[in-house]
């Protein structure tokens, strides 16, 4: 959703933007032993970065994208006129500044943007993985980062950041290594997902799997699942919208003036839908798709997994949205519970919006404020006056 | 460090003088943060605050304050017992329902309680309602009885009952009229008291939430 929904609002938050960027791959040989007991090797992550690090490597933060999204998040691709994901928020001058901070955006294994994935060639057999990819989880992926962060030689990262999935990766990465996590921010996310959402990420992967065309996975010489596939991602659509952004946004407005009595689409969030199911059926791969909801639903750290030893100095922004029925403020509260059971320091703002669980992408006056100050804070430490929290 | 300006509200000067340097505070109702920012910087504490509002929220984050947004009402169950030195109540008392459930909360997840209230006893408020036979309205009570946010209507007096019932040991107290510290009559010419709180040594604490009655016969 993260790509395109930016075209549509366009938002600002003050400074300017990073120019051209372009995504970068980090290869290693591996393998990695995965959670399954499978291994994965060799391993390419597609990354980009903006900013500096600086001599001390103190300054560098990890950004991490949702279910659909990549490492583009900010900046420009040479011969593109729309930027990355969250370029409201990175940037010089803006939250995430890069005149300050190095900002590293890492992709995900599994996923089908640069990384390996269903998609990549197997090497031995020299053909894409399809369902013989290995099943792979939240903790996978975060353990593929480390290798980044490694290869660039970083102990301690300033901060993990990251809204929905991209909250998940940054809530295991400071159950991974907490050492390494100077604070982290997870945006309208949870510990783990509830039945709910689990039965939307079946429905998704259950219409994915009843198009012939997917094959068993087995589709990349005669084309993707288009139909699966983009029906999965209108029901995505949907949860990702409140029912007062949908009023605001289509009401029972008619794309024709009068009713067709057929079966096209007559109301205008019926072409929204289907025009966003075809979009996303020509950037992303049904079988990481099925991979990456999988993972998702696989993911709990709930019963003080999240916060398993002691001591950890870690610093938390939690941020959820008000209208967000996908990931609702309480499995953030939950994340504040388990964090003052442990003593570690927090900070919790449920912030006002109506766009539901999109407005983590598009409300940005809250985030804004709330992530540069809590960022200069970490950064600066006891220097600003103010670091004597710990 | 123990310095603090001149045009610092009194309240929070008697506050700033009672916590000591290093402290854990957790603040209830912490607002814009001007008071835990205080500790913070002044005291070298290690604060931490409760709040509603989420324009107050930015205002403590802009301060690098760590503040939870939450309704105190609804207590403080996820904090471990005494993880606090001092749970500050400033001002916030008079408007919770279920205030002596949560200054048993208070005292459970703090070692000490600071408990800041207006007196409702003083004696604008009642030669309002004697000779005027009107709702009071004092500095300390400003609103109006159709617009105050206050839900609970205590005196000086009464505070003192409920500590003396629920078995807490009142440590200091502190009364003010404006920037007047008053030490006579205050039930009748303060208005507004505050109170340094602690469970009476050997006290277990987390158990103490049928403390109430206990208290009555030794503290009367």
């Amino acid at each position: 959703m993260e790509a395109e929904l930016k075209t549509e609002t366009a938002p600002t938050s003050g400074g300017r933007t990073l120019g051209i960027v372009e995504t970068r791959e980090h290869t290693f040989a591996g393998p990695l032993l995965l959670e399954s007991g499978e291994s994965l090797g060799p391993v390419t992550l597609a990354y980009e970065t903006c900013g500096k690090l600086n001599r001390e490597k103190s300054n560098a933060i990890l950004v991490l994208h949702a279910l659909s999204g990549d490492a583009h998040a900010a900046g420009l691709h040479r011969g593109e006129k729309v930027p990355g994901w969250w370029d409201a928020m990175i940037g010089p001058g803006k939250p995430f500044d890069t005149n300050r901070y190095f900002v590293i955006c890492s992709n995900v294994i599994g996923g089908c943007k640069g990384s390996t994935g269903p998609a990549s060639v197997d090497p031995r057999t020299g053909k894409p993985y399809g369902t013989t990819f290995p099943f792979i989880t939240i903790g996978d992926m975060v353990q593929a980062q480390r290798h980044l962060i490694d290869f660039f030689a970083i102990d301690s990262l300033l901060c993990v950041a990251g809204g929905s999935m991209g909250g998940m990766q940054a809530l295991q990465w400071v159950a991974s290594c907490p050492e390494r996590v100077r604070s982290a921010i997870p945006i309208a996310t949870a510990l783990k997902h509830s039945p709910q959402q689990i039965a939307f990420n079946e429905v998704i992967r259950q219409s994915i799997m009843a198009d012939p065309a997917w094959r068993g996975g087995d589709y990349y010489e005669t084309g993707q699942p288009e139909k699966g596939l983009s029906v999965a991602r209108m029901i995505g659509h949907i949860t990702f919208m409140s029912e007062q952004s949908m009023e605001e946004k289509f009401s029972r407005r008619l794309k024709n003036d009068r009713l067709g009595f057929d079966f096209g689409a007559d109301f205008e969030v019926e072409g929204y839908l289907r025009y966003r199911g075809a979009n996303f059926v020509k950037r992303f791969d049904a079988n990481s798709y099925l991979y990456i909801t999988k993972a998702m639903d696989y993911f709990d750290l709930s019963g003080g997994r999240l916060i398993a030893g002691k001591g950890v100095d870690t610093r938390f922004l939690v941020l959820s949205f008000q209208s967000d029925w996908l990931y609702p403020s309480h499995q953030s509260q939950e994340i504040v519970r388990q964090l003052k059971r442990k003593q570690v320091d927090a900070t919790y703002c449920e912030l006002k919006s109506t766009y539901g669980h999109d407005a983590f992408l598009v409300e940005l006056e809250g985030q804004t404020t709330l992530i540069r100050h809590f960022l200069e804070r970490i950064y600066y430490g006891k220097e600003n006056g103010n670091g004597n929290h710990r | 460090m123990g310095t603090i300006a001149d045009d610092i509200r009194p309240d929070h000067r008697v506050i700033f003088d009672w916590v000591e340097p290093g402290a854990r505070v957790l603040d209830l109702g912490c607002g814009g943060g001007e008071l835990i920012d205080l500790l913070s910087q002044q005291k070298d504490a290690r604060v931490q605050g409760i709040e509603l509002d989420e324009k107050a929220i930015y205002e403590c984050v802009k301060k690098g304050l760590s503040v939870c947004q939450g309704d105190i009402e609804t207590g403080l169950a996820e904090y471990p017992d005494r993880c606090f030195d001092y749970v500050i109540q400033n001002q916030s008392l008079q408007e919770i329902r279920k205030a002596s459930f949560l200054l048993r909360e208070a005292l459970r997840v703090g070692e000490r309680a600071i408990v800041g209230f207006p007196n409702f006893a003083h004696i604008g408020a009642r030669v309002s309602l004697f000779f005027g036979g009107r709702a009071p309205m004092t500095p300390s009570l400003p609103y109006r009885w159709y617009d105050t946010p206050n839900v609970r209507f205590l005196s000086i007096g009464d505070f003192r009952g409920v500590c003396a019932d629920m078995g807490f040991a009142v440590e200091k107290a502190a009364f003010l009229n404006g920037q007047k510290a008053i030490t006579f009559w205050p039930n009748l010419r303060a208005l507004s008291a505050i109170f340094l709180l602690s469970l009476p040594d050997g006290r277990a604490h987390a158990g103490e939430r049928n403390a109430e009655g206990q208290g009555t016969k030794a503290e009367r």
